[in-house]
C-alpha cells in the first residue's frame, strides 16, 4: 500500500513528470495554482524548466517553442486563461505541436469566480479557436484519474502531435483525497514519432500514415514550423488540393482513431432501462445516486462516465445506451455535452439536468430527477 | 562562410523595401560569424517582418502577430546552444508589448531584429505603435491623437543589456548585427527603414529625414552599461542546480492503527482567518489515514487570506469516498463566526446524533444536533491553537479518530519547537472535559 493524500492539481503534475514532461510554463491563476506550485517543486531539480509567463498567451508560448526542439510541455490554466490560449491553441492545432493543456475550471461567465466550481468549457475547449479541427479532451472524476489520463494526455499529444486538454474542475483540482499509489493505473509511456532516414519533410507523411514524423528544432536537419497554412515542406502554399487534403488529414488523424482512446468507467447494471450519462466530479455524485436508488427502490440505473469528451465517442454512447428507455445526461453547467449526446442517440429519450451556481450537483438531486424528471 | 539564404526562395519584398537590405545584412552577419544553417533558428511572426524565415535555410518558426519572442524563449531555454534570431516589426512590437518587456527584463540570449518602417505594411498601411503623430497613413486621423513609441527608450527602462538603434542606409549595418548576434543576452535593434508599398507613397521619407529625426532621440549603439548583467539561461541552470533535488516527494501514510470506529463520518472545521483551520483539517485527515480511513478534504476562505471564514469540509469513509460534498455532517467545530455564517445552512440539517463542539459564547443558528459549550479562552487555550485543541477533545472521546493517531499525525508532519508546542497543547487540554 502506498497511501497519499494530494490534490488532483499535484496529481496531474506526477503524471506528467512520469510521462516525460520536462517544461512546464503558466500565468498563476486559481484554482490552478497548486498544479504550477508542485511543478515547481519538482520540475527543476528534475533538470527541467519551470517558467512564468508575463501572461496566458506567452505561458503556452513558450512552450510551443519549447515543444518544438522535443520536448513534453505542459500549461495549467483556468477558463478566462484558456481565452488567451486560443490564439496559439489553432497553433498547435496547424502546425503539429505537442502540448498539455490543463483547465481547472472554475464559475464563469468571465473572471466569474475563482474559487467556486463549474464545468462551463467544455464546448469551449472544443470550440475555442479558429478552425474548428479537432482537439482531444479527457476529464478526469478524482485524483486518481488526474495521474492516469495526465499520462494518457502527453501519450496522446506525442502519438498525434496535437493539443491534449485536462479538463479539470476545481473540485477535483483542489480536492485533497487518499490514493493508493500503487493502485493508481500507470499507462505506459510513448515517445514523439522520430523521422528516421531520407529527406525531411516537416509536415510529410507516409503511405497510410496521418501523423508526420518529427525532428526537433535545434537537431543536425533545419525544420521549418509555421502556423500559416503549408504544405508537407512547411511553406506556404495557396494550392486548394494540398489546404483541403491537410485540413483533413488534421481531422482524420484525430477522429479515425478515436476507439483508442476513449477512456470510460460504465457502471452497467442488469436489467436497467435508464442509464445517467456524466462526467467529471459530477459522476461521483451520480454514481452515488444510482447506488441509492438501487438500495431504496431496487430500481437499477446504469452509469456511464466518460473520460474521453472530445471527439465525442460515439460508439460508446450507442452501445451504453442500447436498450435503454431514458437518458439522463447530468453535468456542472446548464447544459452542453447533451447537445452531443442528443446528436449521436437521436430516437432515444435523453434528459438534461445541470446547475452552474458554484456548488457541487448532489446525489439526492439526481435521485429527484431520476425519480421524478 | 557561405550565405544561409535560400537559393530557391529569392527575397520576394516590393521593389526598394528596406527589408530586403536588412535581409542581406543578417546574411552577411550570420555568414561572419561562421553559423551553420542547422545552429540557427529565425522566429518570426506576422506581417512582412514574418517572411523572413522562408529565406532562410536555417531552423525556423513562423507563430502569431506579436508572440514571436515568447516562441523564441521556449526554444532557446531548450536548446541554449543555439542561435535564436527574432524578427519583428513595429506591429509586432506593438501587439507583443507584454513579450518585449519581458524579454527585456529577463535577459535571455536572443537577438531581436525590429524591422521598423512606421506603419503595418502587409494589412494596407495603417499605424503602428511607430507611426509618427503627423504622418499620412491609411488610419485617418487615428495616428494624429498617439504618440510614437521610443522603442529603444522602452528597451533600455525595461533592462534590455544590448540596445542599438540604426537605420538600413547605415554602411556598418553588418557588424552593428554581428555584435547584436555575438552579445551574449538579449539585444535589441531598432532597424529604421521605409515601406515602400504604403508608408513612402503619403510620406516622402528620405534617408537624410530618417538621420535627421533620429538625431533628435537618444542615442543607442550598443551596450547599456547599467543593464548589463548575467544572461538569463546560464543563471536558470546555475539556480536549478543549486536547488538541488525535490522538497517534496510526496509523503506516504500508511494505516498503522485500528480506526476507533470504521464508519463514514463527515466533519467540517470553521473558524476565521488564522485559526489554523486548514491545516488542523489536513492533521485530522492523516490522523484518520492512519486508521486505514480513505479521506476527502475541500477548504474554503476568501482570496483575502488573512480576513474572512476559514472552512476545511472532511469526510471519513472505510471505503473510497463517491461524492465529496458534505450536506450532513456527523460533527461541526464552529470556532468563529466568520466559519459558522459561511456555512450557516448546515445547522439545521444536522441529526441529532451529531455533535457540535462550539466556542463559548458563539452564536450558531438553530441545530437539532447536540452541542457541547467549550471555554477555550477560559483553558488559556489561544485562538491559534483551538483547532488543534477541538481534534484533541474529539480524538479523547475516540471518535473519529484517537488521542494515539493524532499524536502520530503531529509527529509526522512536525518538527522541533512546533510539534514540543502541538505535544504540549494535547496535554493542556486534559483539563477540559472530554465530550461525550
Amino acid at each position: 500500500m502506498e497511501r497519499c493524500f494530494i490534490d488532483g492539481n499535484e496529481a496531474m503534475a506526477m503524471g506528467a513528470i512520469y510521462a516525460g514532461c520536462r517544461f512546464f510554463a503558466a500565468y498563476p491563476i486559481t484554482p490552478a495554482g497548486t498544479l504550477f506550485a508542485a511543478m515547481l517543486d519538482r520540475l527543476p531539480s528534475a533538470g527541467g524548466t519551470v517558467l512564468q509567463g508575463e501572461d496566458e498567451i506567452a505561458a503556452i508560448g513558450y512552450c510551443l517553442g519549447a515543444s518544438m526542439t522535443g520536448m513534453k510541455v505542459m500549461t495549467a490554466t483556468s477558463g478566462p486563461g484558456i481565452s488567451l490560449y486560443s490564439e496559439n491553441i489553432s497553433f498547435a492545432v496547424a502546425g503539429e505541436i505537442p502540448i498539455v493543456i490543463v483547465d481547472v475550471m472554475r464559475q464563469g461567465p468571465s473572471t466569474g469566480a475563482a474559487t467556486l466550481a463549474a464545468d462551463g468549457d467544455v464546448q469551449f475547449l472544443r470550440w475555442g479557436c479558429s478552425g474548428g479541427l479537432p482537439i482531444i479532451v479527457l476529464v478526469p472524476s478524482d485524483v486518481r484519474d488526474c495521474f492516469t489520463l495526465s499520462v494518457h494526455a502527453f501519450n496522446l499529444a506525442e502519438r498525434f502531435r496535437c493539443p491534449v486538454f485536462l479538463a479539470s474542475n476545481k473540485e477535483v483540482g483542489m480536492m485533497r483525497e487518499t490514493i493508493d499509489m500503487e493502485k493508481v493505473e500507470k499507462p505506459r509511456v510513448i515517445e514523439r514519432t522520430l523521422h528516421q532516414s531520407g529527406p525531411f519533410l516537416p509536415f510529410g507523411v507516409g503511405e497510410g500514415e496521418d501523423v508526420p514524423a518529427f525532428l526537433p528544432i535545434g537537431g543536425p536537419v533545419p525544420v521549418r514550423q509555421t502556423s500559416s497554412t503549408h504544405g508537407a515542406d512547411g511553406y506556404l502554399t495557396t494550392d486548394s488540393a494540398a489546404i483541403q487534403a491537410g485540413v483533413e488529414r488534421l481531422q482524420r488523424k484525430i477522429e479515425s482513431r478515436r476507439e483508442a482512446f476513449t477512456f470510460f468507467d460504465a457502471d452497467r447494471r442488469t436489467g436497467a432501462r435508464m442509464l445517467i450519462v456524466t462526467y467529471g466530479v459530477t459522476a461521483r455524485a451520480a454514481r452515488a445516486a444510482a447506488a441509492a436508488i438501487l438500495t431504496e427502490t431496487g430500481s437499477p440505473i446504469s452509469v456511464l462516465t466518460l473520460k474521453t469528451l472530445w471527439p465525442v465517442p460515439e460508439h460508446l454512447l450507442l452501445e451504453a445506451a442500447e436498450g435503454m428507455e431514458r437518458v439522463l445526461v447530468v453535468e456542472m453547467n446548464l447544459g452542453q455535452y447533451v447537445h452531443e449526446v442528443r446528436r449521436i442517440l437521436c430516437g432515444t429519450r435523453v434528459d438534461f439536468y445541470g446547475k452552474m451556481h458554484g456548488r457541487l450537483i448532489a446525489p439526492a438531486e439526481i435521485v429527484r430527477e431520476v425519480l421524478h424528471g | 562562410m557561405a550565405s544561409l539564404l535560400n537559393p530557391y526562395r529569392p527575397p520576394a519584398f516590393c521593389p526598394g523595401c528596406s527589408h530586403e537590405v536588412s535581409l542581406y545584412a543578417l546574411d552577411r552577419a550570420l555568414a561572419e560569424l561562421g553559423l551553420h544553417a542547422h545552429e540557427v533558428v529565425m522566429v518570426s511572426d506576422i506581417g512582412c517582418s514574418g517572411l523572413f524565415d522562408t529565406f532562410f535555410t536555417t531552423h525556423a518558426f513562423h507563430g502569431l502577430h506579436g508572440r514571436a519572442l515568447t516562441y523564441a524563449a521556449g526554444i532557446k531555454l531548450a536548446r541554449p546552444r543555439l542561435k535564436v534570431v527574432v524578427t519583428m516589426g513595429d506591429g509586432g512590437v506593438g501587439i507583443g508589448g507584454a513579450h518585449f518587456l519581458a524579454a527585456c527584463r529577463r535577459n535571455l540570449d536572443l537577438t531581436l531584429l525590429i524591422l521598423n518602417n512606421f506603419n503595418f505594411g502587409m494589412t494596407g498601411g495603417q499605424f503602428s505603435c511607430t507611426t509618427p503623430a503627423d504622418a499620412s497613413v491609411v488610419s485617418g486621423f487615428l495616428n494624429a491623437l498617439e504618440k510614437p513609441m521610443d522603442i529603444c527608450s522602452v528597451a533600455a527602462s525595461a533592462g534590455a543589456p544590448f540596445v542599438a538603434r540604426g537605420a538600413v542606409y547605415q554602411k556598418d549595418l553588418t557588424s552593428l548585427l554581428v555584435e547584436a548576434i555575438r552579445f551574449d543576452g538579449f539585444s535589441v535593434v531598432d532597424l529604421w527603414g521605409v515601406c515602400t508599398g504604403h508608408y513612402r507613397r503619403r510620406n516622402p521619407l528620405t534617408p537624410q529625414e530618417i538621420a535627421s529625426t533620429m538625431r533628435e532621440l537618444p542615442p543607442f549603439a550598443g551596450l547599456a552599461e547599467k543593464n548589463l548583467r548575467p544572461e538569463y539561461g546560464a543563471g536558470y541552470r546555475t539556480a536549478r542546480s543549486a536547488a538541488g533535488p525535490s522538497p517534496t516527494d510526496t509523503p506516504r501514510i500508511e494505516p498503522r492503527f485500528a480506526s476507533p470506529v470504521p464508519e463514514r463520518r463527515e466533519i467540517v472545521l470553521l473558524g476565521a482567518a488564522g485559526d489554523h483551520i486548514l491545516s488542523a483539517g489536513a492533521l485530522l485527515a492523516h490522523a484518520a489515514m492512519l486508521g486505514g480511513m480513505w479521506v476527502t478534504q475541500k477548504n474554503d476562505y476568501d482570496i483575502t487570506v488573512m480576513r474572512g471564514p476559514s472552512v476545511s469540509e472532511l469526510i471519513l469513509s472505510p471505503e473510497p469516498i463517491l461524492y465529496t460534498g458534505v450536506e450532513k455532517p456527523d460533527v461541526i467545530v464552529a470556532l468563529a463566526r466568520e466559519g459558522v455564517h459561511r456555512k450557516r445552512e448546515i445547522f439545521a440539517k444536522m441529526s441529532p446524533d451529531g455533535r457540535i463542539l462550539r466556542e463559548k459564547g458563539l452564536e450558531i443558528p438553530d441545530t437539532p444536533a447536540h452541542i457541547m459549550e467549550i471555554d477555550f479562552k477560559g483553558y488559556g487555550i489561544k485562538r491559534t491553537e483551538r483547532a488543534l485543541a477541538a481534534l484533541s477533545l474529539l480524538a479523547r472521546a475516540n471518535d473519529p479518530i484517537t488521542l494515539e493517531m493524532l499524536e502520530e499525525a503531529l509527529r509526522s508532519s512536525l518538527q522541533d519547537q512546533a510539534l514540543a508546542m502541538s505535544l504540549d497543547l494535547l496535554g493542556r487540554t486534559a483539563a477540559i472535559p472530554a465530550p461525550g
